[in-house]
């Protein structure tokens, strides 16, 4: 083998590596954890007294938190994300698709934080009117907010994916008596599906794993949430805002990484389906 | 040249000339395509043949600089007259490609696709068209028990001839075929054949091949393009064995292209 592949292959395999190095050492971290408090109870309640004596930990509210955001913003930017790819495959003059791709691509570049302000100035208080809330910092704003954030994931992802339809499905529509937007809807779409359904569950990915924007504008409170609108903490905001208080080696603080494993392979997952969805599709 | 004229005649074209920007593609073709016969288009690679053959149901309209010169009537009417329903004349033109492009659909839907686009909605009616256009396209008794199968886990024969069921359950009155067996082995190659046979009792074909074996096998008439020119257009038997111009000639006894 020329030492150009080695070096390659070498990269891949650190890459495996450091990953799978990342996975021992949260399960390590957590190990001390699990031993003395693990069971269902705390996949599944909503007390999370770290620091009284003795202390409960149940992070069931921060799970459905997260799912609840996760699923505000899926449901909203989908949507938005898969008509805004057909429009920039199929519709528009490849002179504007250029102009807006690149739009697209500069939103993937906003630091979070910085949507996180546009959250508190805007969003918040604009959901707070809306719907007639005591406090704008809820989960819907998080979600509504993240909504936009996983736009480019998926809008370029889906783009690629009608890209890759083959132009003979397009013509065979055609030359059947089809138009353009039979053809969209009926052929170009569907074949695509498997594609756009990988952007889907990468943009979830994402929206899981997002920090800082949900600190700032879901509204951290630690019960389980009844509502949509209610003000709430995802897992992520949860680690971020005790990792810093938690005394180093404390039962609170390897807690923390046991919520930070679940994260971890609740995202794997969402990834891992992904790629088959790819892997599959390219099999066939 | 004969004018070849009779019976019905579906396609009338006059001085047909395409240009594809400064590129003149077709030059001044005259030629008429008549009912329940075979007509074969050939020619070398980059004469044009796939070009006129996609003018006649309008296949070429995206291509950015098109324009067509002359008369091309299509079943009565001028077809690249602005007043014409381009999605109606497709209808009514069928059409089947070299590379067989099922959609990843199932059987069944690939061939309830042109009928639904014209809102067939009935799930009868529907059964009913699946069935008689697979079985036009001899493909009825192999699919049968699995039209809710995927269209791509079929053979590429088979593949070919459910594209042929589908151009065909929209009953067009003309169906073009652009090189329908060179993707195939001889075995599927055949089937085509002996299916382009049957077909023709019902409608008219027009058959572009690079195989000179095959258009002298199939096709009633048989045109021969060079260079975007009709150098001349015969009964098949005629062009294959006493050819009028040289060019042809040198064509079908392979001293050219």
């Amino acid at each position: 083998m020329p030492y150009q592949q080695r070096l390659v292959t070498l990269a891949g395999y650190a890459v495996l590596l450091i990953t799978a190095l990342i996975f021992v050492f949260l399960v390590q971290q957590s190990w001390p954890f699990v031993r003395e408090h693990g069971s269902l109870v705390f996949f599944t309640g909503d007390r999370w007294l770290p620091v009284s004596l003795p202390p409960v930990f149940q992070i069931g509210g921060f799970l459905v938190s997260s799912g609840i955001i996760t699923g505000v913003a899926i449901i909203i930017g989908v949507p938005f994300g898969v008509l805004a790819a057909i429009s920039l495959a199929e519709l528009l003059p490849p002179g504007v698709s250029v102009i807006f791709r690149s739009i697209f691509e500069v939103t993937a570049g906003i630091p979070s934080v910085v949507f996180g302000f546009l959250g508190l100035k805007i969003v918040a208080p604009a959901v707070a009117g809306l719907f007639n809330l005591p406090t704008g910092l809820t989960g819907f704003s998080a979600g509504l907010v993240l909504s936009i954030m996983i736009l480019p994931t998926l809008v370029s992802l889906s783009e690629e994916a009608l890209r890759a339809v083959p132009r003979e499905y397009a013509e065979a529509s055609y030359a059947l008596g089809a138009n353009r937007w039979q053809t969209i809807w009926r052929v170009i779409v569907p074949s695509a599906r498997g594609g756009i359904g990988a952007a889907v569950f990468l943009a979830m990915g994402r929206a899981i794993g997002e920090t800082m924007t949900v600190l700032m504008i879901a509204g951290g409170r630690l019960a389980m949430p009844t509502s949509i609108f209610d003000p709430m903490r995802p897992i992520t905001a949860l680690i971020a805002s005790e990792v810093n208080n938690a005394a180093r080696n404390s039962i609170q603080y390897h807690a923390l990484f046991t919520a930070g494993l679940i994260l971890f392979m609740i995202t794997f997952a969402v990834n891992a389906i992904a790629a088959s969805v790819i892997v599959g599709k390219k099999a066939r | 040249m004969v004018a070849v004229q009779g019976k019905d005649t579906k396609i009338m074209l006059r001085d047909v000339s395409i240009y594809y920007s400064a590129l003149h593609v077709i030059k001044g073709v005259s030629m008429n395509f008549l009912d329940k016969e075979i007509t074969a288009i050939i020619g070398p690679s980059g004469s044009g043949k796939s070009t006129l053959l996609r003018s006649l149901n309008r296949m070429n309209d995206h291509i950015a600089g098109m324009r067509v010169e002359g008369e091309a009537n299509i079943l009565g009417s001028n077809v690249y007259a602005p007043s014409v329903d381009v999605v109606a004349l497709r209808r009514r033109v069928g059409m089947v490609f070299q590379k067989p492009n099922p959609f990843p659909k199932s059987i069944y839907d690939n061939v309830a696709y042109g009928p639904r686009l014209q809102g067939q909605k009935s799930k009868v009616e529907l059964d009913g068209i699946v069935e008689r256009s697979l079985t036009q396209a001899a493909l009825w008794h192999e699919v049968k028990d699995r039209l809710h199968a995927s269209g791509l886990a079929l053979s590429g024969g088979q593949q070919q001839r459910l594209c042929i069921a589908r151009a065909l359950a929209v009953d067009p009155e003309v169906l073009l075929m652009d090189e329908p067996a060179s993707a195939l082995d001889p075995a599927a190659t055949a089937k085509i054949e002996d299916l382009m046979l049957k077909l023709k009792e019902h409608l008219a074909v027009v058959v572009v091949t690079h195989n000179m074996q095959q258009a002298a096998r199939v096709s009633d008439f048989t045109a021969f393009l060079l260079g975007g020119e009709l150098v001349e257009f015969d009964i098949t038997r005629k062009i294959f064995t006493a050819p009028t111009d040289k060019r042809t000639d040198d064509y079908i006894s392979g001293r050219m292209g």
